[in-house]
C-alpha cells in the first residue's frame, strides 16, 4: 500500500505519538489551579513556545484550535473589518464564508491585489494552494496589502513544513496551520494573531486561550503538534530538497508513459504537491484503478457524499471542467519514499494501458 | 470476478454483494448518487439516493470489507429519467422511472463505465433469475413471486443480462433477506422498504408535475361530453385514475367512474365507467429484447405493472410493432406504461404501450 496523500493527512511522525503518548499520562485540566493542572499547562505552554519558535512568532500570539478550518473561520470573521477580500483559490473553510470578496487568479493560480486602496479591508490568501501546489508571493502580497491599508491573513497550512515561515519578519497580522499535515494529530491548529491585533471569539464560552478562543485546549494533542513542528524544522532544508526530487521524480515518469499529461503548477511549487491532469480521462475512474493497485491519491477535494466534483481551484484558473475532472493529486509526506514513487508511477502506468484499452 | 455490485444503502443490494464476497468474487461496491441536490435524510419509506441512504451503502460496504465509491450520475439520471418521465406525463402519458433507469443508467452507464475500469458484471439486489448456458443467458422471474422484479429488468438486452449478476433471484423471501443481513451484522437489516418514485420523496406526484409542469385548468367531461369537474392539468392523471378526480357532478348512474383518456392537447379528462376501461388488445412501440428479436406470432403472459397479474395473450411482431391481444379484457392499462412478455416464468421482452383498444368499442 502506497499513499500518496499527504496533503490530505499525513501520518503521523513518531516524535508526535511519543509526545502525545507522554502527555496523555497526565490528569489535569490546564486552567486548574492545583499541581495537576500546573503539570498540564507547562506541557501545554512548552508546546506552544516551541510552536512560535518554528513559524517566527511569540508564544503569546498562538491561539490554538480545533484545526485549520476553525482558525481559518476565526480569522475572517474574528478580525474587526470592513470588507474581506480573499483569493479565487481559497479552502472551503474560507470560500465559504458569507460575505467575501473573491480575487480573481491567473491561469497560473497566482493573484495580485486590485490597486484601489483597501483601507479597513482584510485580504486573505492560502501560501501553497492544498489542490495544485501554487505558492503565492505571500510576502508581496502582505506588503501590498498593508500598503494599500488592509490587514493581512494567510492559510498557511499546506506551506508548513515545505517553506521557511516567518510570522513576524513578514509582519503578516494572522495566519493560519494545522497539525495534521505535518504528521502531527488531527484535531489541532493554529491561528497565530500578531500582538495588539483584537480578535473576537466566534463561539461562546470560558477565557482559554486569552479570551480568543473558548473550550479545554488538548494538551497532548498540542504537544503532538509541537513535537512534529520542531521535527521538520530540524530536518526543513534537506527534507525539502528530498521532497522536490519526488516531486520532479513523478513528473518526469508520468510524462515518459503520459506525454499529453499538464502539470496544474508553474513554478514555484510546494515540492510536496504535484496535480496533473489527464485530458479525457475521469479522475474517479482513475483513482478506483489506482486504489486497486494499493496506491492512494486523490481528485479534487473530497465532500460530504464522496463525489468528486471538478476541482473549483482548477475552474478558478480557467481550466475546463473536463479538465478539472480530469486531474489527480499525489503528495509528499516526510514517510514517502523514492521506492514508493517508482512503484507507484509503474502503477499509474498500468491503470493508463488499462483504462485507455478497456478490459485489459 | 471482478464485480460492480450497485449498493442503494437498502438491505437487498448489500445481502447482495454480501453473497458475492462469500462465493470469492473481488467485489467493489458503488453508490449512485442521483440527485443533484440530495436530501440529508431518508423520508421514511421514500427516497434513495439521500446523504443518509449513501452512509448506509458506506457502512456495508465496510461491514463486507469491500472498496466503496459514489459514483455522480446526477445529470445522466436528470436527463435520461427524470427528463424523460417530464416529457411522458407532459405527453398524456405513464411512464415508469424505475424501469428507465435500469435501461439507461445501472444497466448502462454504470455497466458500461464499469466494463471500461475492468470489470466483469454489475450486481444488483433485484429479485429475478439469471440461467445461464455457455455465453447464453435467459432472465427469469424471481422464486420469490411476491417480491419478484422481473418486470422493471425486462428492458435489458442479451449483451446487459450477460454482465448482470442477481444474486437475490434464488431466496425464499424477503424475510429471509433480512434475517440474513441480521446473521451477516449489516446494521441495515431492518431498513424499511423503499417504495414510490425516488426523484419524489413526498409521494406527491401529481404536486411533482404541476410545479415543473405548471398548473393548467381544464375541464373532465364523461363519455356524453358533459362537464362533470375541472382539473389543474391533464398532464397528471392516468388513464385507470379513480382517486383524486373531485368531480362535481354525480354520475346518472351513481356508479364509480374513472379516467379513460388524458387528452394534452385540449387539457381534456376523459372519465367514465370501468367498463370504458376493459382492454382486449395493445399496440406496443420501442421494442427490446432479452434473447433473440421475435419475428413470429407466440402465446405468452403480459404484464403491464410491476406487480399486477400477468395475463394470457397472443403476440405477434411486424414491422417494429408488437402486438398484444389479450385472452380475457384487462382493466388499468395505460399508454405510457411498458408492456412485459413471458413465456411461463422466462422473460421475453418488453415494449411501450402506444395505444389500447377498448373491448366495448
Amino acid at each position: 500500500m502506497i499513499y500518496l496523500d499527504s496533503a490530505a493527512s499525513a501520518p503521523l511522525r513518531p516524535q508526535a505519538r511519543a509526545a502525545m503518548r507522554a502527555a496523555w499520562e497526565l490528569a489535569g485540566n490546564p486552567n486548574s489551579a492545583h499541581a495537576h493542572g500546573r503539570a498540564a499547562r507547562a506541557l501545554l505552554e512548552d508546546a506552544r513556545e516551541a510552536l512560535s519558535a518554528v513559524v517566527g512568532a511569540s508564544s503569546g500570539e498562538i491561539v490554538f484550535t480545533s484545526g485549520g478550518t476553525e482558525a481559518n473561520n476565526l480569522a475572517l470573521r474574528g478580525i474587526a473589518a470592513e470588507r474581506r477580500l480573499v483569493s479565487a483559490v481559497e479552502h472551503p473553510s474560507i470560500a465559504n464564508i458569507p460575505g467575501v470578496e473573491v480575487l480573481r487568479v491567473g491561469g497560473d493560480g497566482r493573484v495580485g491585489l486590485p490597486g484601489a486602496p483597501l483601507a479597513g479591508a482584510l485580504v486573505s490568501v492560502q501560501w501553497a494552494n492544498s489542490e495544485t501546489g501554487v505558492v503565492q508571493d505571500i510576502p508581496e502580497l502582505a506588503a501590498a496589502a498593508h500598503g494599500a491599508g488592509a490587514l493581512f491573513h494567510t492559510d498557511a497550512v499546506q506551506a508548513l513544513g515545505h517553506l521557511p515561515l516567518d510570522f513576524a519578519g513578514l509582519g503578516l497580522d494572522a495566519m493560519t496551520i494545522t497539525a495534521h499535515k505535518i504528521g502531527g494529530p488531527v484535531g489541532i491548529g493554529a491561528l497565530v494573531v500578531r500582538r495588539g491585533l483584537e480578535l473576537c471569539p466566534q463561539a461562546f464560552g470560558g477565557e482559554q486561550e486569552n479570551r480568543r478562543r473558548p473550550g479545554t485546549v488538548p494538551v497532548a494533542l498540542a504537544a503532538g503538534f509541537a513535537a512534529a513542528a520542531q521535527t521538520l524544522n530540524q530536518e526543513l532544508a534537506s527534507e525539502n530538497s528530498r521532497l522536490r526530487g519526488l516531486h520532479d521524480r513523478v513528473v518526469a515518469g508520468v510524462r515518459g508513459f503520459a506525454p499529453q499529461v499538464e502539470v496544474n503548477c508553474s513554478e514555484p511549487c510546494s515540492p510536496a504537491i504535484v496535480n496533473l491532469t489527464f485530458p479525457g480521462a475521469r479522475a474517479a475512474d482513475l483513482l478506483l484503478l489506482l486504489d486497486r493497485e494499493g496506491v492512494s491519491c486523490s481528485a479534487g477535494t473530497a465532500c460530504t457524499a464522496g463525489i468528486s466534483r471538478p476541482s473549483p481551484v482548477l475552474l478558478a484558473m480557467g481550466r475546463s471542467e473536463a479538465d478539472a475532472a480530469a486531474s489527480l493529486r499525489f503528495s509528499f509526506g516526510w514517510q514517502t519514499t523514492a521506492d514508493e514513487v517508482e512503484l507507484a508511477l509503474a502503477a499509474l502506468e498500468r491503470v493508463l494501458r488499462v483504462y485507455r484499452g478497456g478490459r485489459a | 470476478m471482478k464485480v460492480l455490485a450497485a449498493l442503494s444503502g437498502g438491505v437487498d443490494s448489500a445481502v447482495a454483494a454480501a453473497r458475492l464476497v462469500e462465493q470469492g468474487h473481488e467485489v467493489t461496491g458503488v453508490h449512485l448518487a442521483l440527485s443533484k441536490n440530495p436530501e440529508t435524510y431518508r423520508s421514511g419509506a421514500r427516497g434513495c439516493c439521500s446523504l443518509e441512504d449513501s452512509h448506509d451503502a458506506r457502512r456495508a460496504a465496510d461491514v463486507l470489507g469491500i472498496p466503496f465509491y459514489v459514483w455522480d450520475l446526477a445529470a445522466e439520471f436528470d436527463r435520461d429519467v427524470v427528463a424523460d418521465f417530464l416529457a411522458e406525463y407532459a405527453a398524456g402519458r405513464t411512464p415508469n422511472p424505475c424501469l428507465r433507469c435500469n435501461e439507461k443508467i445501472k444497466f448502462a452507464a454504470v455497466l458500461e463505465r464499469g466494463l471500461q475500469l475492468g470489470f466483469d458484471a454489475v450486481a444488483t439486489g433485484h429479485y429475478a433469475l439469471l440461467e445461464r448456458s455457455g455465453q447464453h443467458v435467459r432472465l427469469l422471474r424471481s422464486s420469490e413471486a411476491a417480491k419478484d422484479q422481473s418486470y422493471v429488468l425486462g428492458v435489458l438486452t442479451q449483451r446487459q443480462l450477460a454482465h448482470s449478476l442477481f444474486p437475490l433471484g434464488p431466496v425464499r423471501s424477503k424475510a429471509d433477506v433480512r434475517a440474513e443481513a441480521a446473521e451477516r451484522g449489516l446494521f441495515i437489516a431492518r431498513k424499511p422498504d423503499s417504495h414510490d418514485i425516488c426523484f419524489i420523496p413526498s409521494g406527491d406526484t401529481a404536486g411533482y408535475l404541476r410545479e415543473r409542469l405548471g398548473a393548467k385548468v381544464g375541464d373532465i367531461v364523461d363519455a356524453a361530453g358533459e362537464v362533470v369537474g375541472q382539473h389543474a392539468g391533464a398532464f397528471q392523471f392516468t388513464v385507470g385514475q379513480r382517486h383524486g378526480l373531485r368531480l362535481t357532478v354525480p354520475a346518472h348512474d351513481g356508479r364509480p367512474r374513472y379516467v379513460t383518456a388524458v387528452d394534452v392537447e385540449r387539457n381534456v379528462v376523459r372519465v367514465g365507467p370501468a367498463s370504458a376501461l376493459a382492454v382486449r388488445a395493445l399496440r406496443g412501440i420501442k421494442l427490446t429484447w432479452t434473447e433473440a428479436e421475435r419475428r413470429d406470432t407466440w402465446r405468452g403472459l403480459a404484464q403491464w405493472r410491476a406487480h399486477s397479474e400477468p395475463a394470457g395473450a397472443v403476440f405477434s411482431y411486424r414491422a417494429g410493432e408488437l402486438r398484444v391481444e389479450l385472452d380475457h379484457p384487462a382493466y388499468g392499462i395505460a399508454p405510457g406504461q411498458a408492456v412485459v412478455c413471458y413465456e411461463g416464468n422466462v422473460v421475453v421482452g418488453s415494449a411501450t404501450i402506444a395505444e389500447c383498444e377498448v373491448a366495448g368499442c
